[in-house]
């Protein structure tokens, strides 16, 4: 297999049949095996971006290609590569579950044994094998969805897209979702998803690029992103309320409520040290937080329309 | 895991093991469509034809006697039998398509490596499907009331097909241009059942007044029920066969470019 990246992107621009255009010109490179994250607001461009990657929707200008393999002049092998896992549920409602997949599977040419093989093969890893009988519509939302990533992945795709796959499922299956998704990108699948769970993009991915109002904004490692966010605040709930705020210099301090601490730590500082002069100063932390996640801070900073993103980030970098 | 075997055919005959394979599959889940919905696929065309025998052919049948002398029923069969193959192969493609559409569970289709081509294949081998399932039924149920006779094999299952594709051809095209329900039972309703009623199911041609006779021939389901018969009596009143056979695989094959080429500019499904 050649070194080429998973997934290219140079100068993709979308403009809907209305003349509203959804992309303005953006590149995007997502190497193999990395496990990607593309966020942004609704309305953003998401989804229209992963149109346009497996072919839903027809670019206006633009070069696409999958693992070297360009989507207009060698889709076939293009779109092999590609599972994807939409944003709105898409099958039949009245088909069997175990149809579905098997369906999906002799749409890229996997015929009997071989389709039935590999629909056991995912139906049993996304628990949904006991349900292969039943019809599409009487499963719940979040059985809906990894009988879409069991479609998604029948053929054994390199590049697995995923639109907001953990909307509006509960948290134990999100997180066995998510470490089934540790496990695909493990064993090679490079992972490409889109979600408004920033923490969800934290504990997942390694790299991630913001899209606004159809352009880029931010395309970096989820390393770098969160090192440039200089202050962390931590919240700290004490044994005994406190009547005033005490002086932790050089840290600075707020008190929110008589038995809660809010205390920003810049980048550098050590966290030794906010403890030292706590117990210098005779106070004694039940327990301990992060303020809010910082992500979701830098989210809102990048996106926010008056244009004052890139003053933000710098300034906090 | 031999990931790479599956995931890239090598060679052409590798491409084309793939394609047939997308294609059966394709049509497996049309016919299982209309199996898994038989009481509105099958029951319908089946009650409607009883209706049409028991009508036409015994009741008001006797009373008419004989038409271009045949006895009234054994004339009326053959196009009934195209009635529902013509209902039917349409109604098909155009309501599955449609559907698939509208469910966006045609998306799963359209992100896989399946060519258009091989698309358009399925959906229509499925309208076929349905088209002669349907004139099975009917035909089976006629031998209640006459005695099928087959004059010539090769014209009637010949038109049975070609019919049952070009209908299938008109669906198809239907449902990619729908965007609601009712957009796929308007051209039923105010262009086929007309066309059909009118297409000499019913009566002999010469039974018209000179106009009507002529416009009559501006109506191209005349030639296919024609041929039809011909295919069972050997008799198509002065209806070409051979001419019509030529004029319907024209039609097929302009159907089958057309509808590629709305399917490559990706009229009504890609945005
Ligand atoms: N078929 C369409 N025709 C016209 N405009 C569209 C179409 N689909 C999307 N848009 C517009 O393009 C923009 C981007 O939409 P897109 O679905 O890509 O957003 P998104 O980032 O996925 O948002 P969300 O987080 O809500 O899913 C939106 O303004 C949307 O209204
Ligand atoms: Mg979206």
């Amino acid at each position: 297999m050649s070194t080429a990246p998973a997934l290219s992107i140079e100068g993709l621009k979308k403009v809907y049949a209305g003349g509203f255009e959804a992309l303005k010109g953006i590149d995007l490179r997502v190497e193999q095996g990395d496990f990607f994250a593309l966020l942004g607001p609704n309305g953003a461009g998401k989804s229209t971006t992963i149109g346009v990657i497996c072919s839903l929707v027809v670019k206006s200008s633009g070069r696409v290609a999958i693992f070297g393999f360009d989507i207009d002049r060698e889709f076939a092998a293009a779109k092999r590569m590609i599972g994807v896992v939409p944003q709105e549920f898409n099958f039949s409602i009245f088909e069997r579950v175990g149809d579905i997949v098997e369906t999906q599977a002799g749409f890229y040419g996997l015929g009997g044994a071989q389709s039935r093989r590999q629909t056991e093969k995912y139906l049993r890893k996304l628990g949904l094998w006991d349900k292969r009988n039943e019809q599409a519509r009487h499963l719940s939302g979040g059985m809906k969805r990894r009988l879409m990533i069991a479609r998604a992945l029948v053929h054994e795709p390199r590049l697995l897209i995923l639109d907001e796959p953990t909307a509006g499922v509960d948290i134990e299956i999100r997180r066995s979702m998510w470490s089934f998704l540790r496990e695909m990108n493990e064993a090679g699948t490079t992972i490409i998803l889109t979600t408004h769970y920033l923490e969800e993009a934290e504990s997942l991915c390694r790299n991630i690029a913001i899209i606004d109002n159809g352009e880029i904004v931010e395309n970096t490692s989820m390393r770098e992103l969160l090192q440039q966010l200089g202050t962390e605040t931590l919240v700290l709930d004490l044994a005994d309320p406190l009547s005033e705020v005490p002086n932790l210099e050089p840290f600075v301090a707020r008190r929110t409520e008589a038995a809660c601490l809010e205390v920003d730590i810049d980048k550098g500082q050590n966290l030794n040290e906010v403890f030292a002069r706590l117990d210098a100063a005779g106070i004694r932390v039940r327990s301990m937080r992060n303020k809010s996640n910082r992500l979701e801070q830098l989210f809102v900073a990048l996106t926010q329309s008056d244009g004052s993103t890139e003053t933000l980030v710098h300034a906090a970098g | 895991m031999p990931r790479d075997d599956i995931l890239l055919p090598q060679g052409r005959r590798a491409v084309f093991e793939a394609n047939f394979v997308a294609f059966r599959t394709l049509l497996v889940k049309e016919i299982r469509r209309f199996l898994r919905i038989w009481p509105q696929t099958l029951i319908p065309p089946a009650i409607s034809m009883a209706l049409y025998f028991a009508i036409f052919g015994a009741i008001i049948g006797r009373r008419i006697g004989e038409m271009a002398g045949f006895d009234y029923m054994e004339f009326i069969v053959p196009g009934l039998i195209m009635m529902s193959v013509i209902t039917n192969a349409y109604a098909n493609v155009s309501a599955s398509f449609f559907s698939a559409k509208f469910q966006r569970s045609i998306e799963a289709l359209l992100v896989s490596p399946t060519p258009n081509s091989v698309l358009l294949g399925g959906f229509i081998a499925g309208g076929v499907a349905r088209g002669l399932a349907v004139a099975a039924i009917v035909t089976l149920m006629a031998a209640f009331f006459i005695e099928i006779r087959i004059h010539n094999w090769f014209v009637t299952l010949g038109m049975l097909l070609l019919t049952a594709v070009l209908f299938s051809l008109g669906g198809f095209i239907n449902g990619l241009f729908a965007d609601k329900f009712d957009d796929i039972s308007i051209i039923p309703a105010f262009v086929l059942t007309p066309l059909t009623y009118l297409g000499g199911v019913f009566y002999a041609l010469e039974l018209l007044p000179d106009v009507w006779r002529t416009l009559s021939y501006f109506n191209p389901i005349v030639y296919v029920v024609a041929s039809f018969r011909y295919g069972f009596f050997g008799y198509s009143g002065d209806v070409p066969v051979g001419l019509s056979f030529i004029a319907v695989a024209v039609f097929v094959v302009a159907f089958w470019f057309l509808s590629l080429w709305l399917l490559q500019r990706g009229t009504g499904l890609r945005t």
